[in-house]
C-alpha cells in the first residue's frame, strides 16, 4: 500500500477570485505512522482528506500525481473511491457524538459496517455480524463488549464513543486510517489511552495511519514522521524523534510558545510570522 | 460631473472597510444588504409590483377615472372599453376605480394585521421560551387552543360574534394569525438563550427586559419577517374569504374579497368583473411571497 | 493581604446530581487562582456559580468581604467579568464588536462610550478598523481580544476566566496568555481561571486547585506542581501526561 500525493492544488472559488488551501504539497505515504501537523486553516485535513476524495464539493483540486495503492484518485469512478471509502481506508473523526449515528445501538452501527464491507459469497448474517461487532469492541479494548454494544451513542462518554467508532472503521480490515484530530475532544488522560490503542492496532495490524492534528508535541509522539504545515504548504517534515532538531522558524516557533511545566517563564515567546514563509 | 463624483464618493463612502463612526457604519451596513438584495430579480420583481400596488391604491382619489361607488344602472356589466378600461358590474360601477379603490381596504387591512401579529406574537414567544418555567407553560396552552382552530372557523365565529366591519375582520385575522410566529419566536428563543454569548450579556447586568427587546428580539426578527411574507398571501387570502363570505368589508365598499364574491354570478358571461380583482390578489399574493423569498435569502444568517 | 474572593463549602446540583461537593478556596486580592479537571469534574460549574449565572448553589461565597446570593445586584456584574470559552459562540453573531462593547456602558450609565472603545480596543491590541465589524470578520485570537475588552468595559475587580484558550491555536493562545497577564499586571486583578491544561494555568496561576468528581482533591502552588510535590494522584497523573509529551 503506498499513498502518493505529488503537487497537490486545492483551491475555493470566493466572492474574491479563488482562494488557494493547499499548494505544492507532496508526500509520500507507506506502511507507516505519518502526522500531519499544523494550525486551523493550514490546510492539514483537506491534504488528508483529498485521497479519499472526501473534499466540499466546490474544491477544486489539481495535482500531478494523487493516488491511492496504485489507483488514480483523481479519475478513478465513484465506484472505484467507495470500495477504497471505509473499506481500504478508515476515516476517524474529532467528534464521534457528530459522526455516530444517534438513533442506532453501537454495536448495530459496527455490525453494519462489517457486513457491507463482507465480500460477496461469504455469510454475513446477522447474529454474525453481532457477534464480530462484539469481537471489535474487545479489540479496542472495551472491557463489558455486551453493554456498549447495546448503548445508544448518547449513553457513551467521549472516549468510548471514539472507541466505538475505531471499531467501526477496524470491521472491514483497512490498509489505512485517517484520523482527524481523534483526540481533541477528549481528556488528557482518554486522550492519551485512544492513542496507546490506535497505536497498538497499527502496529499489530500492520496499517498504515495518517494522524492529522493541531498539537506538534502529541503527533510526534505517537508518529514515525512528522509533516509541519503553514499555510497550505509542507514546510518542513522531521523524524518524530527530532523534533528538537526542527530547523524551520515556524516549527519551533510552534514548539517554543506552548507554557511548560518543566520552568516558570514570565511571557510567553510569541510566533512572528514571516512573510517569507510564503514564498 | 461634479454630480457623478459626489455620487462616487457616497458609495465610497457607504462601502468603506473601514468606517469612522457608527452613522458611517450603520448605513453601510444597509447598503450592502440593499445591494445584496438588488442582486435578485425576483424579490426586486416583488418589491416594485408591491411598491406599484401600493403606490397605486394610495393615489386612487387621483387617478382613478370615476368614483368607486357611483352607480349606473343604465351602463350594468358593460364590456372593457375606453371609458371603462376593465368594464363596469352588476351596478354599472367601473371596476378599474373599484380595484384601485379596493387595494385601499384589502393592503390596509394586511397591514393592520401584520402590524397588530408581529409583535404580538413575537414578544409572547420570547417571553415564553426566555422565562421558561410556569409562563412557559401558561402562554404556550394559550397559543395550542388558538392553533387547534382552523384560523377561517375561529375568524368567522369571532366576526359573527360582533359586528361583519372591516375593524373586526382585522382583529379576527390578527387574533387567530398570532400563534404560529409566538411558536417560532419561542422555538429559537430556547436555542439563543443557551448560547455564551446571551449569557455574557446576562453578565454586563442587563435587566431581562433589555436583553429580550435589544439582544434575543433581533435574532428572532429576520425569521419573522420572511415567514410573515410568506404568510401574507394568505392573509390577504383570509381578507378576501372573509369579505367573499360578507363578513369582511360591508358591500359598498369595494374590498377585492367582496367583489369577487359579488361577481361570482357572471363569472361564465362577464368574466372581467370577477377577473381584475382576482389578478390583484393573485399578484399582491405572489409578489409578497417573492420578496419573502429574496428577503430569507438577504437575512439568513451567514456566519461561518 | 485581603482576600478578594471566598468561597466555603460551595454545592451545586443539578437535578438528583451532584456536581460540586463542597468546593472551599480563597483568592488573595490580585492574585491568581487556577481550577484544573478533566470533563465533569465540576470545574466549569463552580465558575458559573459564581459568576451567577447558575443560581442553584449552596453554600458561601463572598467577593471583597461582601456575601453573594442566588440573585446578584447590578453592582455585582460591574465588580465581576467573566470570559467564556469559545469566542466563536460568546459574542452575539448580530452585533459589531462597537456594540458589543458599548452594552456594559450603557448597561451600568458609564459615560464617554467613544474614548473608552477606543482605549478598550488599543488595551487588547485590536485595530480600531476592527470596531465595526462582526464576529464572523474576526479570526478566534480576534475574538478573544473583544470578548476580553469587553468584559473590562465596566472596570471590574475580578476576572472568570473559562477556558479562555482551549479553542484557539497554540500560537495565539501564547498571545492572549500574555495580554492576560499584561492587564492582570496593569489593572491588579484577580483572576480564576478554569482549564483542562495543567500547563496553562499553571503559567498563569500561582495557586492551583485540581478538581475530580465534583470535589477539590489538592491545593497546591504552581512551584510545587512544576517540582512534582503533588501528593494526590490524580494530579500526580496530569502531571505525567503533561510532562510526557513535552520531554519529546
Amino acid at each position: 500500500m503506498d499513498v502518493v500525493i505529488r503537487n497537490l492544488h486545492i483551491a475555493f472559488p470566493t466572492a474574491q477570485g479563488e482562494s488557494v488551501a493547499v499548494r505544492d504539497v507532496s508526500m509520500r505515504i507507506g506502511t507507516e505512522k505519518l502526522g500531519i501537523v499544523g494550525e486551523s486553516g493550514s490546510g492539514k485535513s483537506l491534504t488528508a482528506r483529498s485521497i479519499l476524495r472526501l473534499l466540499p464539493h466546490n474544491a477544486r483540486v489539481t495535482a500531478d500525481e494523487l493516488s491511492f495503492d496504485g489507483i488514480d484518485v483523481q479519475r478513478a469512478s465513484e465506484k472505484q473511491m467507495r470500495a477504497i471509502r471505509g473499506r481500504r481506508a478508515g476515516l476517524i473523526m474529532q467528534d464521534p457524538k457528530y459522526s455516530l449515528n444517534p438513533v442506532m445501538t453501537a454495536g448495530a452501527q459496527i455490525a453494519e459496517a462489517w457486513r457491507m464491507h463482507r465480500p460477496k459469497g461469504q455469510s454475513r448474517s446477522k447474529r454474525e455480524a453481532m457477534q464480530a461487532a462484539e469481537d471489535l469492541l474487545t479489540q479496542v479494548q472495551i472491557r463489558d463488549p455486551k453493554r456498549v454494544a447495546a448503548a445508544y451513542p448518547h449513553q457513551l462518554s467521549g472516549g468510548m464513543g471514539q472507541r466505538v467508532m475505531i471499531a467501526m472503521m477496524l470491521a472491514p480490515d483497512p490498509e489505512v486510517l485517517i484520523a482527524d484530530e481523534p483526540t481533541s475532544a477528549l481528556d488528557a488522560t482518554v486522550q492519551a489511552e485512544i492513542l496507546r490503542l490506535l497505536e497498538d492496532l497499527v502496529s499489530r495490524r500492520g496499517m498504515a495511519l495518517i494522524l492529522i492534528s493541531h498539537d506538534l508535541p502529541l503527533v510526534s509522539h505517537f508518529c514515525d514522521r512528522v509533516a509541519v504545515m503553514y499555510a497550505g504548504r509542507v514546510v518542513e517534515e522531521l523524524r518524530a524523534g527530532e523534533l528538537a532538531r526542527a530547523s524551520h522558524p515556524y516549527t519551533k516557533g510552534l514548539l517554543d510558545c506552548l507554557p511548560t511545566l518543566s520552568h516558570q517563564q514570565v511571557r510567553l515567546p510569541v510566533l512572528v510570522r514571516d512573510p517569507s514563509w510564503l514564498e | 460631473m461634479s454630480a457623478q463624483a459626489a455620487s462616487m464618493s457616497r458609495r465610497d463612502w457607504l462601502l468603506s472597510e473601514n468606517p469612522a463612526s457608527r452613522k458611517q457604519a450603520a448605513w453601510g451596513r444597509r447598503y450592502r444588504l440593499w445591494l445584496e438584495f438588488r442582486g435578485n430579480p425576483l424579490a426586486m420583481w416583488g418589491l416594485c409590483t408591491l411598491v406599484i400596488l401600493i403606490a397605486l391604491s394610495m393615489a386612487a382619489p387621483l387617478i382613478a377615472p370615476f368614483d368607486p361607488a357611483a352607480q349606473n344602472l343604465g351602463n350594468r356589466l358593460a364590456e372593457p372599453s375606453w371609458t371603462h378600461w376593465f368594464g363596469t358590474d352588476e351596478l354599472g360601477r367601473d371596476v378599474l376605480s373599484r380595484v384601485l379603490y379596493g387595494g385601499r381596504i384589502t393592503l390596509g387591512m394586511v397591514v393592520a394585521v401584520v402590524a397588530l401579529v408581529a409583535p404580538v406574537g413575537l414578544v409572547i414567544g420570547i417571553i415564553a421560551g426566555y422565562f421558561g418555567g410556569i409562563a412557559d407553560r401558561a402562554l404556550m396552552r394559550v397559543t395550542d387552543v388558538f392553533l387547534a382552530f382552523p384560523r377561517l372557523i375561529l375568524a368567522l365565529a369571532f366576526v359573527a360574534a360582533i359586528q361583519p366591519g372591516i375593524t373586526s375582520a382585522i382583529a379576527a385575522i390578527a387574533l387567530t394569525a398570532w400563534p404560529p410566529y409566538a411558536r417560532l419566536a419561542r422555538a429559537e428563543t430556547l436555542i439563543f438563550r443557551k448560547t455564551d454569548y446571551i449569557a455574557a450579556i446576562r453578565l454586563t447586568g442587563a435587566s431581562s427586559w433589555r436583553i429580550i427587546l435589544r439582544h434575543v428580539a433581533p435574532l428572532c426578527l429576520p425569521s419573522v419577517v420572511i415567514r410573515l411574507t410568506l404568510d401574507m398571501s394568505s392573509i390577504i387570502l383570509t381578507v378576501a374569504a372573509l369579505g367573499f363570505l360578507g363578513m369582511g368589508a360591508r358591500p359598498p365598499s369595494p374590498e377585492w374579497g367582496a367583489m369577487i364574491a359579488t361577481a361570482r354570478r357572471f363569472i361564465l358571461t362577464q368574466w372581467w368583473v370577477p377577473l381584475v380583482p382576482g389578478v390583484a390578489i393573485f399578484f399582491a399574493s405572489l409578489a409578497f411571497n417573492l420578496l419573502g423569498d429574496g428577503l430569507r435569502d438577504v437575512l439568513d444568517p451567514k456566519q461561518e | 493581604m485581603t482576600d478578594m474572593i471566598e468561597v466555603a463549602d460551595l454545592r451545586v446540583h443539578f437535578g438528583p446530581v451532584e456536581a460540586v461537593k463542597g468546593v472551599s478556596f480563597n483568592v488573595a486580592e490580585g492574585a491568581s487562582f487556577g481550577i484544573v479537571g478533566e470533563s465533569g469534574s465540576g470545574k466549569s460549574t463552580v465558575l458559573r456559580a459564581l459568576s451567577g449565572l447558575n443560581p442553584d448553589w449552596t453554600g458561601s461565597m463572598r467577593i471583597a468581604g461582601q456575601a453573594l446570593t442566588p440573585k446578584r445586584s447590578r453592582d455585582f456584574f460591574r465588580r465581576v467579568q467573566m470570559v467564556f470559552q469559545d469566542p466563536y459562540g460568546s459574542l452575539h453573531p448580530r452585533q459589531t464588536v462597537d456594540r458589543a462593547l458599548s452594552e456594559p456602558l450603557v448597561v451600568h450609565g458609564i459615560g464617554d462610550i467613544e474614548g473608552r472603545i477606543l482605549r478598550g480596543l488599543a488595551e487588547v491590541a485590536l485595530p480600531a478598523t476592527a470596531r465595526f465589524r462582526y464576529p464572523h470578520q474576526l479570526s478566534g485570537g480576534q475574538r478573544q481580544r473583544v470578548a476580553i475588552a469587553r468584559a473590562l468595559m465596566a472596570e471590574p475587580e475580578v476576572l472568570l476566566l473559562d477556558e479562555p484558550t482551549s479553542a484557539l491555536d497554540v500560537s495565539v493562545q501564547a498571545e492572549v496568555l500574555n495580554l492576560l497577564s499584561d492587564i492582570q499586571q496593569q489593572r491588579g486583578l484577580t483572576y480564576v481561571m478554569v482549564s483542562h491544561n495543567l500547563a496553562v494555568v499553571s503559567h498563569l496561576c500561582a495557586q492551583i486547585g485540581v478538581m475530580q468528581g465534583g470535589e477539590m482533591v489538592e491545593m497546591l502552588s504552581a512551584d510545587d506542581l512544576r517540582a512534582g510535590r503533588a501528593k494526590h494522584p490524580h494530579t500526580i497523573e496530569l502531571r505525567t501526561l503533561s510532562t510526557e509529551l513535552e520531554e519529546t
